[in-house]
């Protein structure tokens, strides 16, 4: 039983947190995605890691890291389309004939690929140039442009990659959130102890504690699941892959999203403003929630 | 990234080739001596669970199964952390007894004689606990002092070679059938209440004990008070040193390197698989989702504590994994409820007694608000609550 980090695990995990820190604090982060960030990103190895040798859980390790730092960008499925489609990439589900769909990020795509149950298909970013941006998207770090509709698409991959996508997809969404989760259980806790009213940090008062340590649990449990979706990923003989792979999209989920709306109770007023990020963890968690399936969905099929 | 140096992920869900070994023999044991069990005892036939559980222990001991946690020493079998997963996984899964009156004495009272009894403690006690032939009880809490256990004041006064002791303890699990008690009593009323604590071994024999059963919301439990009237006790019981008894008492926990809930979870599962054929609706599959989720990843949990705690480390998952489990079991038991309908009006069908049973789970062995505290104190490091002055309090509402 070995379920637990490896040495080289935590340097990769300590070595992409450094970068993390060092690279996208939160004036970058609140700066958002484009062609520099996704160049550095790509020059640490963050689409490359699987061609270069890592596996799911080193892969999802690292996301966890950048949803820590609340990165932006089209990077899971730039990670997913690497060796596919080269450049920045960014994915939808297929919608039904005639549905206009929201594009991320279009100003910084080479291509966006469209995931449907019968495989994968490339369009180049030049033919969606007609797209309308919205001028107050939820999250501001995910610009969104509507299409009417999606032109002519060239297949680049069968329905078993499209199956696959859905499934690595989904992990490293998770372990995103997970970091998200975690970054608002740390953040919060900082706060508790840096705020004092009444003549104390209002992290010692229990009502405020438990909050906190629901947060910090919370976190903790989404870790467990990502984890173990992940090494389900790079090894499906020990158990059930699908069913690990919604637990952990299910948890990871929720967790971000709680633990985004628990941390604005602890911030109090400030949590309320524009200047502090708590929102911005917040929205970025409903945006995700929507990726590769929801929590409810997830549950849903669990049970069935 | 050092990418040449790197080794494939090393982090897995798979067991090592003794792990496998292990869980081969237990499963071939568990399969020639489970069809041999007497017929289980009614509930409230406790001369009958006496012998129904110390008979299993028998069993293990024989079989080189009991004592796995314990060092080589003293009987115990030294294992693996994995394999104390392993073996309790796969009892609870072959549905062989659970641990029953045994737990004290095999799981509380034989660890702590093993970290701080001296070599007469040990002799006379280790071994017939191995071998089931001594049922312990624990006489810990007392009506005012629960989550504030050091707060007790059960008195333990010196004469010659007795301690002279009187007290009222409650929530005494197994104390109407356990041969020996562990008792922790005041021996110093002066000293700071964590500093003036003793923890003696209690014949339940002695002249001037009473044990009453606690009817808990279940009806009849392992649970009673014990009542405790110029009970003379030899000095020569006590385990470790005087006013030390607090420290003896914390000592216990780390024999559990993880796996305090393993049972559980396995029957939790269980349970929660057992409902996806009686969920309808898209609410209740929701709910049902959720909760198998949570047990997935709290499985997941249980095997990360394992594997730190084989290493010596206690992670965060540790401190956290009972208050995630608690939450989880009650999701679970709400919606077995909710599923069974009316047909949940009869207890006699297991999932509404677990219901019942798992009211106990956020309030036993540490509230769910004294998980939280501890959470956020010693993991978060949050300061303390400032103490209550109540004579400050009532002057200011005057």
């Amino acid at each position: 039983m070995n379920f637990d980090l490896s040495d080289d695990q935590v340097a990769l995990r300590d070595a992409i947190r450094r970068r993390c820190e060092e690279r996208f604090d939160s004036t970058r982060v609140r700066a958002g995605f484009d062609a520099a960030m996704f160049a550095e990103l790509a020059d640490a190895g963050v689409f490359s890691l699987r061609a270069d040798g890592f596996g799911w859980a080193d892969a999802s390790l690292v996301f966890q890291e950048l949803g820590r730092a609340l990165v932006p960008g089209p990077l899971v499925w730039s990670h997913l389309a690497h060796g596919v489609v080269e450049g920045v990439v960014a994915g939808v589900e297929r919608p039904p004939a005639g549905q206009a769909v929201l594009v991320e990020h279009l100003e910084h795509l080479d291509t966006l690929v469209v995931l449907g149950d019968d495989g994968v298909v490339a369009v180049p970013a030049d033919e969606l140039r007609g797209a309308v941006p919205l001028d107050w998207p939820l999250d501001p770090l995910t610009p969104l442009h509507r299409a009417e509709a999606l032109p002519e698409t060239t297949p680049v991959g069968d329905a078993a990659m499209a199956r696959t996508w859905r499934q690595a997809g989904a992990v490293l969404v998770a372990a995103y959130q997970t970091g998200m989760a975690h970054a608002c259980a740390e953040r919060a806790t900082e706060y508790g102890l840096a705020r004092h009213q009444f003549n104390r940090p209002v992290g010692s008062f229990q009502a405020v504690k438990h909050l906190l340590a629901d947060l910090a649990v919370r976190a903790e449990v989404a870790r467990a699941a990502v984890d173990a979706a992940a090494c389900h990923l790079d090894d499906p003989e020990i158990g059930d892959v699908d069913r690990a792979v919604r637990a952990a999209k299910c948890l990871a989920g929720e967790a971000a999203l709680a633990n985004a709306k628990g941390s604005l109770q602890v911030h109090g007023g400030i949590g309320f403003t524009w200047d502090v990020d708590v929102h911005l963890f917040l929205k970025r968690a409903w945006l995700l929630n929507t990726a590769f399936g929801s929590p409810d969905e997830h549950a849903e099929a669990l049970a069935s | 990234m050092p990418r040449e140096a790197y080794a494939p992920a090393l982090m897995d869900l798979r067991l090592s080739d003794s792990d496998d070994a292990f869980r081969a023999r237990l499963r071939d044991w568990l399969a020639r001596t489970l069809p041999e069990l007497p017929t289980p005892p009614a509930r409230d036939d406790w001369p009958g669970r006496v012998r129904f559980d110390t008979d299993w222990q028998r069993r293990l001991f024989e079989a080189g199964y009991a004592g796995l946690s314990w060092p080589a020493a003293y009987g115990g079998q030294d294992a693996a952390p994995s394999e104390q997963l392993l073996f309790l996984e796969e009892t609870t899964r072959a549905e062989a007894p659970y641990v029953g009156v045994n737990f004290v004495g095999t799981l509380h009272a034989g660890p702590t004689l093993i970290a701080e009894g001296n070599d007469e403690q040990k002799a006379a006690h280790l071994p017939r606990i191995l071998r089931g032939e001594e049922v312990w009880c624990q006489c810990f809490s007392e009506p005012e002092a629960g989550s504030d256990l050091a707060g007790l004041r059960t008195r333990a006064v010196r004469d010659g070679d007795d301690y002279v002791v009187s007290g009222q303890k409650i929530w005494c699990s197994f104390g109407h059938v356990g041969e020996y008690g562990e008792l922790l009593a005041r021996t110093d009323p002066d000293a700071p209440k964590h500093r003036g604590i003793s923890w003696l071994i209690l014949p339940m024999d002695l002249p001037g004990i009473e044990v009453r059963p606690i009817e808990t919301l279940l009806g009849s439990s392992e649970f009673c008070e014990v009542f405790l009237d110029e009970v003379r006790v030899p000095v020569t019981n006590r385990v470790g040193a005087e006013h030390d008894g607090w420290r003896v008492t914390n000592v216990t926990l780390s024999f559990e390197r993880g796996t305090a809930f393993v049972s559980e979870m396995v029957d939790a599962r269980r349970l929660a698989e057992e409902l996806r054929a009686h969920v309808s609706g898209s609410a209740e599959r929701r709910e049902l989702g959720h909760v198998l989720a949570q047990l997935d990843a709290l499985w997941a949990l249980t095997i990360r504590n394992v594997t730190q705690s084989s290493r010596g480390v206690t992670g965060p998952g540790a401190l956290m994994f009972k208050l995630a489990y608690t939450d989880a079991r009650d999701r679970l038991g709400e919606l077995s409820m909710r599923v069974l309908g009316r047909g949940a009006f009869d207890v006699h069908d297991y999932r509404v007694e677990e219901r019942l049973r798992t009211l106990s789970l956020p309030i036993a062995a540490g509230t769910s608000q004294v998980q939280r505290n501890i959470i956020g104190e010693r993991l978060l490091g949050l300061p303390r609550e400032q103490p209550w002055d109540g004579a400050a309090t009532r002057s200011a509402a005057r």
